[in-house]
């Protein structure tokens, strides 16, 4: 049995996977896991990841959630190339630093743009008033300063010369706010410049494919959201709400 | 030149990050950063860390963030025993998937209620929301939940049958919401616990824990203090 990672497409973490799998011809099985049908809710998913996320890797008996995690057991069982996660120990530990540091910064507040935007008028029908993106948007703006002041600098990757999994993880991250129409690489030369790079280093057609679906998120607007993601989402909706 | 960590051991991740180095007999220098006197904004600190947060560390013209990534790397300068991020890539996923999941769950959860139900009365001097105490109650008790679901289960560790960087991150942040006792009216937990204890070593736990445990004894009568905390 091989490997299985289970997806959507509308998820970051799960493009970082997606894309790194496709970049590194890591041979898997795509397992679609639609999150606006509520199908990370299954008893059968479920046994996968309890968790009820996604991304998840199945690799016979062994079972993964995390991103993260996900990345570094693919680039080790696959013996990916250097850059992805050097064994140069300082350079190494940059990756570690930005991949500890995204989760609480630029992850906590990209997808913001999407509730706002997308989600928040999908599950309630209403919108929320423009102060409420301008407050997003600011606090977005101070963890992309610091992106740029700490972890990019004037360097071409966030370590070295090379695209690493720091990279990977950040530009699927960014893309979110990209697809609603908050285009963060707008007014800043250096960050676009960076993700042009990146685009480049992941491959333009690979990088397209990962992000067709988010990008055309305007089309799901009319889609019926299960009840359950509902229910999952509604006291984070209430929490943005305030 | 040795190794400088910059800590306050207030703060959960610098207490991994001290109990690591200690329990390894990583030599280093303690540089003392005092949260409570804004030490870590200060000019000379910006230099060692630019997101001007404890802990940090200095390797000669190397400084490092984020203490996943320090004690990732002063597990393979220093060449630590295995048990703590395992060789075997599966035992390794585990440790990096619970590294990961804690962000966003047992460090954020226990974050909010350390500073709903300790910080806020202690710096502010005023009581705490009771309502939003309850909602930080309600969201670690089901961070919990996953916790012991999920990664502790049945197992001695979260990583098999020895202490590993997972258990230590997460005993860390369990420590800093002692003061509701989180592992009352939970055995599992709190066997699992003394194991982590007795791995780091009663001593060394203590010593580490001592400084965070003394700031629950400081807070004023008035706030109807929870039982004295076990040390």
């Amino acid at each position: 049995m091989g490997l299985e990672l289970y997806l959507d497409l509308l998820s970051q973490p799960c493009r970082a996977v997606y894309i790194f799998a496709k970049k590194n011809r890591i041979p898997f099985e795509f397992k679609h896991v639609e999150l606006f049908k509520g199908q990370q809710f299954t008893e059968e998913f479920k046994k996968v990841n309890m968790l009820k996320k996604v991304p998840a890797l199945k690799d016979g008996p062994f079972l993964l959630a995390e991103s993260t995690a996900i990345l570094l057991y693919l680039s080790r069982k696959y013996n990916t190339p250097d850059h992805w996660y050097p064994s140069d120990i300082e350079a190494r530990a940059r990756v570690d630093e930005y991949l500890s540091w995204h989760h609480t910064n630029i992850r906590a507040n990209a997808p913001k743009t999407m509730w706002i935007k997308v989600l928040i008028p999908l599950l309630t029908g209403q919108s929320l008033p423009p102060e409420k993106l301008q407050e997003v948007m600011e606090g977005l703006a101070t963890s992309l300063k610091q992106f740029e002041e700490k972890f990019l600098q004037d360097k071409p990757f966030i370590v070295g010369s090379e695209i690493s999994l720091a990279d990977l993880v950040a530009i699927v991250e960014l893309m979110q706010p990209v697809a609603v129409g908050c285009d963060v690489f707008e007014d800043r030369p250096k960050l676009a410049e960076w993700r042009n790079r990146v685009e480049e280093a992941v491959g333009e057609e690979l990088f397209q494919q990962a992000h067709e679906l988010i990008l055309n998120i305007k089309e799901l607007s009319n889609i019926q959201v299960d009840p359950r993601l509902k229910e999952q989402l509604t006291p984070v909706l209430l929490k943005m709400l305030k | 030149m040795v190794v400088e960590l910059y800590l306050d051991l207030l703060s959960q991740p610098c207490r991994s990050v001290y109990i690591f180095a200690k329990k390894n007999n990583i030599p280093f220098e303690f540089k003392h950063v005092e949260l409570l006197k804004g030490e870590h904004l200060s000019e000379e600190f910006y230099k060692v860390n630019l997101l001007r947060k404890v802990h940090a560390l200095k390797d000669g013209n190397f400084t490092l963030a984020e203490s996943i990534a320090i004690l990732l790397y002063l597990s393979r300068k220093f060449n630590t025993p295995d048990h703590w991020y395992p060789s075997d890539v599966q035992k390794r996923a585990r440790v990096d998937e619970y590294l990961s999941w804690q962000h966003t769950a047992i460090r954020a959860q226990g974050c909010n209620f350390y500073r709903t139900k300790v910080l806020m009365p202690l710096l502010v001097g005023k009581p705490f929301p009771a309502e939003r105490l309850e909602r930080a109650v309600e969201d670690l008790k089901s961070t919990m939940k996953q916790f012991e679901e999920k990664f502790l289960q049945d197992k001695p560790f979260i990583v098999g049958n020895e202490i590993s960087l997972a258990d230590l991150v997460a005993i860390v942040e369990l420590m800093q919401v002692t003061g509701w006792d989180v592992f009352e009216g939970r055995p599992k937990l709190t066997e699992w616990r003394h194991r982590v204890e007795e791995a780091i070593g009663k001593e060394l736990f203590r010593e580490a824990h001592e400084v965070m445990l003394n700031g629950w004894l400081a807070l004023p009568e008035e706030q109807g203090l929870p039982p004295t905390p076990k040390p």
